[in-house]
């Protein structure tokens, strides 16, 4: 048993956490190995376990870095799962952005029924929450050929693909995606587990380094600012929340942990389950505990908790929520 | 990263184990999960069982007699343990006594005591709580005064856990009236025997003697049986509130909790199905194995630091508050899981009556009553929220 991470691990969150502090765009990230640690070294990268994603996205959390990273882990990882090194190489250099699309109007959380279908080289049908779709240069998608889930990948400026992008509520955008008889290339059939699994897992690390930022920040808070002639820190009111969101932070990081150490395991899937309804409930009390106990200046668009909250809360809707994962983890454990 | 334990380890874990199937009798155990009572017969016989093993002070340091177990080893063995649903170690004399003796005694203290806690001729138990100092220990009334070669205790202490079975109480103590309250508190051994001590039983709400009162009158304790210095007795008390910290989660008794309970929901039936394929029961259930999956891990985390080197601090109160609350809600829906079985209430003190449901209803109600203590002793959860704050807020 050893709760401590590689040196190599440890020397890449640390040089990460510098960078990130100093503001880094997507060459930096690159250069600095950011999405070689993704994939394994059969896969072109240095990386690719548990403990390599939970290191990366914490930090990136942390930051509140908005640069499509799990992206290029999620696709980039189906790629290399049907043979696509090629790309994959292009992707951990840095010269390739791409996303998934695997979620359909209606469907919520779960990968099926899908309604996208593809004949004769061509898919149509629409594709939902395709997070960091703007500005990709390569998107994949999932539809039906044959009556089976298939993986495409698809030329977002090609014709036939039209993308309504909005702002994400974690940073970064989200893109509903309308397909008609757009061209694709046909990549095999979709076997998306493993990859949803370590993109859940860099989901909760995410979360986890944006709670320990908000931490921080109402810490500092909690010392600093004054009223009835005291820090408000001094009330046991206040104490006794912080210390209750500070236990809910150690939770987290044990199930993110677990998660990181079992995700490939027969386990896997139970574990993906209980660490993310976990992470989801926790997420959401630290937004809510660190805007009460901030009041008034956390509920503006100006202070720099309102895009952390808003990551945190944004971390509950993506591969299943709480009570999606709690189901889950019910029916897996039966 | 690494979660899984050594080979030693697991090599370690397998002869507990084979240690537990040959010495724990199967009924000892049953009545340990249904939550009864024991007699001091139950608790002596595996006291000496565990002894005879040289297992039951396995974390003291091998001059004391024991056997110099790592934390991570300590822990498997409670693990295993509890899983067995074997007897608790009663822990005033080896887990809270022993660490102060060896730390803090005379050469003659530790010759003398540390044997006879081992052997179980005496049975030792804790002087802290007062009527008027509970969160508050500090604040202290029972006072020694120096008389000669002896001091004459005069108080009362309160909440002495199974008080009714020991031969001896160690005892904070007033030594010094002027002095802040934290400085002039003593560290005191005493003879239950000596003239001037009486025990009364309180009954607690799950209808158990499980705890007592114990008055002192002009009690008359040998100045030798002082532990270190006068007035030094809160440092010792604080190093006993520190030391063994990372079995306070309960992550064992959890566990065990949470087969039990699986158990009872397969059985008891609702709507025609059994209980626990309902899904508002099956959420509740789940959502407190979730936890303590996380719950066994935080604990493991504290587990490997202190076998590092690192002393326990505002972690282990995080472990005592969220450990707490995963019991108790474990005990609350072990509860409510056995329905309307819940409502014959049989307490110990009922003598020959008998709960008429199922043998895991029995106790259901009594052991989640009971329970409730554990946010409350060993400094109740919102002290402990204080010392989190304390340390990570440096208010």
């Amino acid at each position: 048993m050893d709760f401590n991470h590689t040196e190599e691990r440890r020397m890449l969150a640390d040089s990460l956490r510098r960078t990130l502090a100093r503001g880094a765009d997507w060459a930096t990230l690159a250069e600095l190995g950011v999405l070689g640690a993704l994939f394994s070294e059969a896969e072109g990268g240095f990386g690719g376990a548990g403990f390599d994603i939970a290191v990366v996205f914490e930090e990136l959390g942390r930051a509140g870095c908005t640069e499509p990273v799990l992206e290029a882990g999620l696709a980039g990882g189906l790629l290399a799962d049907v043979g696509r090194g090629d790309l994959v190489e292009t992707i951990i250099a840095g010269d390739l952005k791409v996303t998934l699309g695997w979620q359909e109007p209606g469907l919520r959380y779960d990968l099926g029924p899908l309604s996208t279908r593809a004949e004769n080289g061509r898919l149509t049908g629409r594709k939902s929450f395709v997070t960091n779709a703007e500005g990709a240069d390569l998107i994949l998608v999932t539809a039906l050929q044959d009556g089976s889930p298939h993986l495409f990948a698809l030329d977002p400026h090609a014709a036939g693909v039209t993308l309504h992008s909005t702002p994400a509520l974690m940073g970064g955008s989200v893109s509903e995606l309308s397909l008609d008889a757009a061209p694709a290339q046909p990549l095999g059939t979709a076997a998306l587990d493993r990859r949803l699994a370590a993109a859940t897992l860099a989901v909760c690390a995410d979360a986890l380094g944006v709670m320990e930022s908000v931490k921080t920040m109402t810490l500092d808070y909690l010392r600093t600012r004054t009223q009835f002639g005291r820090a408000i820190g001094s009330f046991q009111a206040l104490q006794h929340r912080m210390a209750d969101v500070a236990i809910e932070i150690e939770m987290a990081r044990s199930a993110v942990i677990n998660l990181a150490g079992n995700l490939d395991s027969p386990d896997r899937d139970r574990h993906v389950s209980a660490t993310k309804s976990l992470v989801g409930r926790t997420a959401r009390l630290v937004a809510e505990e660190s805007i009460q106990m901030h009041g008034g200046i956390a509920m503006t668009e100006a202070y720099a908790l309102a895009p952390l909250a808003r990551r945190l809360i944004a971390a509950d809707h993506r591969y299943g929520d709480e009570d999606w994962h709690l189901a889950r983890f019910i029916r897996l454990t039966a | 990263m690494d979660l899984n334990f050594t080979p030693e380890e697991l090599a370690f874990r397998d002869e507990v184990r084979a240690f537990l199937h040959e010495k724990l009798p199967a009924d000892l155990s049953s009545r340990v999960g249904e939550g009864e009572a024991l007699a001091k017969a139950d608790y002596d016989y595996w006291h000496a069982a565990l002894n005879e093993k040289g297992w039951l002070a396995g974390n003291w340091p091998k001059k004391f007699g024991g056997q110099q177990w790592s934390a991570v080893q300590k822990h498997i063995f409670d693990e295993e343990c509890a899983a067995a649903r074997a007897p608790r170690i009663v822990p005033f004399g080896v887990a809270m006594l022993a660490p102060v003796l060896q730390a803090f005694g005379s050469k003659e203290q530790q010759d003398h005591y540390l044997p006879r806690i081992l052997s179980g001729q005496d049975w030792w138990c804790q002087g802290y709580s007062e009527p008027g100092a509970g969160s508050d220990l500090a604040s202290l009334k029972t006072r020694a005064v120096r008389d000669g070669d002896h001091y004459i205790v005069n108080g009362q202490k309160t909440w002495t856990t199974l008080g009714q079975h020991a031969n001896w109480i160690f005892c904070l103590v007033r030594t010094d009236t002027a002095a802040k309250q934290q400085e002039g508190i003593s560290f005191l051994l005493i003879d239950m025997a000596s003239p001037g001590i009486e025990v009364r039983p309180i009954i607690l709400i799950d209808g158990v003697h499980e705890v007592n009162e114990v008055w002192f009158t002009d009690v008359k304790v040998p100045v030798a049986n002082l532990v270190g210095q006068e007035n030094k007795g809160w440092t010792y008390a604080k190093y006993l509130l520190t030391h063994e910290r990372t079995g306070i989660a309960g992550v064992g008794d959890s566990r065990a909790g949470l087969a039990t309970l699986k158990r009872i929901a397969r059985t008891e039936m609702q709507n025609g199905r059994p209980l626990i394929e309902d899904p508002l029961f099956a959420a509740r259930l789940a959502r407190i194995e979730i936890d303590l999956m996380a719950m066994a891990t935080l604990n493991l985390r504290l587990v490997a630091a202190a076998d590092a080197g690192a002393a326990p601090g505002a972690e282990s109160s995080m472990l005592k508050v969220k450990g707490s609350i995963i019991r108790q809600q474990i005990n609350d829906l072990a509860r409510r899981a056995v329905g309307p079985w819940a409502m014959p209430f049989v307490a110990d003190t009922d003598g020959n009556l008998f709960h008429p449901g199922p043998d895991y209803a029995a106790k259901a109600s009594n052991v989640y009553l009971n329970n409730r203590k554990i946010s409350i002793y060993g400094g109740s959860n919102e002290v402990q929220r204080g010392i989190i704050t304390k340390a990570i807020l440096g208010l």
